[in-house]
C-alpha cells in the first residue's frame, strides 16, 4: 500500500473500532436493565449478597431514578474512564481484578495463536506441495477431528494422558506452588505450565489454518503471475515464499481476525480446565458467585481485545496486500 | 429426489455420518426404555469402573449411571441443537432477506448490525446472556440463537442479492406481486440449498456451545446433559477417567456426524461443485 495513505486508512479503521466499542458499552447497559430484578443488584452482584445501604449508594451513583438516557450517559462516562464497576464479592474494583489477570491471558492466547499460525501455515504449505499423499490426508483428518471435539474435553484428555498417566507435565496453575525459583528457573516453570493449555487452545486453530493455507496455496499456484515468475527463472523456493505463500497468507490473516473472538472464548474454557489465572478463570469464578459486574467487565475487555486484534489484522492485510486501497 | 440420494451416497463420509446420527437419534428416543430410572438416581456404588456392578460405562461420584446420563443427555443435546438452530435461522433469514431485497440504507444498517455480532466474542456473550437471564433451557436456546444467526444473514443476503435481478423475480415484480410474497414464494425457495447445508453445521456448533455452557455450570439445573457430565468428572479425573471420557466421545461422535452430513448435503445440493472437488 502507498504509505502516504496510511494515516487516512488508520483513522477510518480507528473510527470504526470506536463505534464498535461504544456499541458494546450500550449492549452491556441494556443487559443490566434487561436482567430480571433491580439493576442495582445486577451491578452489585447476586441479590442478597449486597446490603441495602450499598444498593442505595449504587442507585444514587448510577442515577437509577433518573431517565434512561441520563443513566446511559453516566454509565458510558464511567466505562470510558475505565470505571467498570465494583466487585462486591471480592471488594475490589473490576478493572483492578481484570488488570491483574490480563497478562496471563495474553500470554496464553498469544502463545496458542503463534503456535497455531506458524505450525498451521507450515503444515498447510507442506500439504499443498504433496496433494493427495498421506500427509495431505492426515491434515484433513486432523482438521475434521478438531472441528468436532469440544475444546474443554481436549484439555481434559491432555491432562489425563500427560499429567495423570505419564506424569510429565503439571495439570493446573501457572507456576509451581511452594517452591522458590529464580531467574531462568521461573521462565522454565511457567513454560512447563503453559505447554498443555496453549496446546489445547492452539490445536483447533492449527487445523483450521492448515486447511486454509493448503486450499489458498493450491489456488494461487495456478495463477499467471506465478507462472510468470517461474518463466523469469526465479528459483522455486523463492517463488513459493515470495509469490505463492505471500498471497496465500491473505485469507489466513482475514480468518485470524474473524476467529479472534472465538480464541478469547476458547481461552475461558481452557483457563477453567487448567486453573490458569487469567481473565477466563476470573469469569468462571464470577459465574459461580453470580458476580455480574465482573462478568460484564470481562465481556467488555475481551471485546476490546478482539477489536484491537482486528485493527492489527486490517493493517497487516494492507501491508501484505498492495491492492488494498486506503478507503474505509 | 433419487438423484439427490445418489449424489449424497457417493460421499462415503456423509453416509457414515448419517448412520451415526441415526444411532444417536435412536438412543435419545429409547433412553427412557433403555434406562427407565432417572439418570439422577443412584444406581450403584460410587466410582465403579466401566463394566462393574452392571455399569456399562461406570458410575459417577454419587453412584449414578454414566451410560444412563449419556442416553438421557442425547435428547437435550439434540433438542437444544435443533431448536436454537431453528431460532437462529428465523432471525438470520429474516434479516438477510430484508437486507438483500431492500438494499440501500436498510441493507447498510443491517449489515453493520450483523458485523457487530460477528465481532464480539460470541461465547463470552453467550455466557453473559445465560448468566444474567439465569440458566434454563430457554435462556440457553436464546443465547445460542443470538450468537449464531450472523452467518445465516450473510448467506441469505448474498443469495437474495444474486436472485433479485433474475428474470423470474423481475417478472413477478412487473406482475404486481407484493415484495413479501415475492420473497417467500420466488426468492427464498431458490436460496434453500446453502441454508440447508449451513443449518447442519449450525446444529453441530450449537451442540458444542451447549456442552461448553453446561461444562461451566450454566446448564439447566434440572436436565442431565453431556457437558454437565464432563464438568462433574473434571475434578475427579485422577480417580474416575470414565466420567469425562465417555460423554466427550458422545459429543465428538455426534458433532462429527453432523459435520460429515453437512459436507454430504453440500455435495448433493451443489453437484457441480462436488465434481470439481473430486
Amino acid at each position: 500500500m502507498d504509505l502516504t495513505r496510511l494515516p487516512g486508512f488508520l483513522a477510518a479503521r480507528l473510527a470504526k473500532a470506536a463505534v464498535v466499542i461504544l456499541a458494546i458499552v450500550v449492549c452491556n447497559f441494556l443487559l443490566i436493565h434487561a436482567a430480571p430484578g433491580d439493576p442495582a443488584s445486577v451491578i452489585a452482584g447476586q441479590s442478597g449478597a449486597a446490603d441495602e445501604r450499598f444498593l442505595a449508594q449504587l442507585r444514587e451513583q448510577f442515577g437509577l431514578d433518573r431517565p434512561l438516557h441520563v443513566q446511559l450517559w453516566i454509565y458510558l462516562k464511567g466505562v470510558l474512564t475505565l470505571d467498570l464497576g465494583f466487585s462486591h464479592r471480592q471488594q475490589l474494583p473490576v478493572w483492578t481484578l481484570i488488570q491483574a489477570r490480563l497478562p496471563a491471558t495474553l500470554l496464553l492466547t498469544g502463545t496458542a495463536f503463534v503456535f497455531a499460525i506458524v505450525t498451521g501455515v507450515t503444515l498447510g504449505a507442506l500439504a499443498a506441495r504433496r496433494v493427495g499423499r498421506w500427509a495431505d490426508s492426515l491434515i484433513t483428518v486432523i482438521a475434521l477431528t478438531f472441528y468436532a471435539t469440544p475444546l474443554f474435553w481436549i484439555g481434559l484428555m491432555l491432562v489425563l494422558v500427560f499429567s495423570v498417566w505419564l506424569e510429565w507435565l503439571p495439570s493446573f496453575g501457572m507456576s509451581s506452588v511452594g517452591v522458590e525459583l529464580h531467574g531462568m528457573a521461573v521462565v522454565l516453570d511457567v513454560a512447563q505450565h503453559l505447554l498443555l493449555p496453549a496446546l489445547t487452545l492452539g490445536l483447533f486453530y492449527l487445523a483450521v489454518y492448515a486447511r486454509l493455507t493448503r486450499a489458498t496455496m493450491l489456488e494461487v499456484a495456478d495463477q499467471d503471475f506465478v507462472k510468470t515468475a517461474r518463466a523469469k527463472g526465479v528459483p522455486e523456493g523463492r517463488v513459493l515464499r515470495a509469490h505463492v505463500l505471500r498471497n496465500a497468507m491473505l485469507p489466513v490473516i482475514t480468518f485470524a481476525g474473524i476467529q479472534a473472538g472465538q480464541l478469547v472464548g476458547g481461552a475461558i474454557l481452557v483457563e477453567t480446565v487448567f486453573a490458569w489465572p487469567g481473565i477466563g478463570r476470573l469469569a468462571f469464578d464470577a459465574l459461580l458467585a453470580r458476580d455480574y459486574a465482573v462478568l460484564l467487565g470481562v465481556f467488555f475487555c475481551t471485546s476490546v481485545m478482539v477489536v484491537a486484534f482486528n485493527l492489527v489484522t486490517d493493517l497487516l492485510y494492507a501491508v501484505v496486500d498492495p491492492r488494498v486501497e486506503a478507503v474505509g | 429426489m433419487m438423484d439427490f440420494w445418489r449424489r449424497f451416497r457417493r460421499n462415503r463420509g456423509a453416509v457414515v455420518g448419517l448412520c451415526i446420527l441415526v444411532l444417536v437419534l435412536l438412543l435419545s428416543a429409547t433412553a427412557s426404555l433403555l434406562f427407565p430410572d432417572s439418570p439422577w438416581d443412584m444406581a450403584a456404588a460410587p466410582f465403579m469402573p466401566p463394566g462393574e456392578m452392571g455399569m456399562l460405562l461406570g458410575s459417577d461420584s454419587l453412584g449414578r449411571d454414566v451410560a444412563a446420563g449419556i442416553a438421557h443427555g442425547a435428547r437435550i443435546s439434540l433438542l437444544v441443537g435443533a431448536v436454537s438452530t431453528a431460532a437462529a435461522l428465523l432471525i438470520g433469514v429474516t434479516l438477510g432477506a430484508i437486507a438483500g431485497y431492500a438494499g440501500g440504507i436498510v441493507d447498510d444498517a443491517l449489515m453493520r448490525f450483523t458485523e457487530f455480532f460477528q465481532t464480539i466474542p460470541s461465547f463470552v456473550f453467550a455466557i453473559l446472556l445465560v448468566a444474567i437471564f439465569s440458566p434454563s433451557i430457554g435462556s440457553i436456546v436464546f443465547a445460542i440463537a443470538v450468537v449464531s444467526w450472523p452467518p445465516v444473514a450473510r448467506v441469505v443476503r448474498a443469495e437474495v442479492l444474486s436472485l433479485r435481478s433474475r428474470e423470474f423475480v423481475q417478472a413477478a415484480e412487473v406482475l404486481g406481486k407484493a415484495p413479501l410474497a415475492i420473497l417467500l414464494t420466488d426468492v427464498l425457495p431458490n436460496a434453500l440449498s446453502p441454508i440447508i447445508v449451513l443449518s447442519s453445521l449450525m446444529v453441530a456448533t450449537a451442540i458444542l456451545t451447549e456442552s461448553a455452557l453446561s461444562f461451566l455450570g450454566l446448564g439447566d439445573p434440572n436436565l442431565m446433559t453431556w457437558g454437565f457430565l464432563i464438568g462433574a468428572g473434571r475434578s475427579v479425573i485422577r480417580i474416575a477417567w470414565w466420567m469425562s471420557v465417555f460423554p466427550g466421545l458422545a459429543i465428538f461422535l455426534t458433532v462429527l456426524a453432523l459435520n460429515l452430513v453437512g459436507e454430504g448435503l453440500s455435495d448433493a445440493l451443489n453437484p457441480r461443485l462436488a465434481r470439481r472437488r473430486a
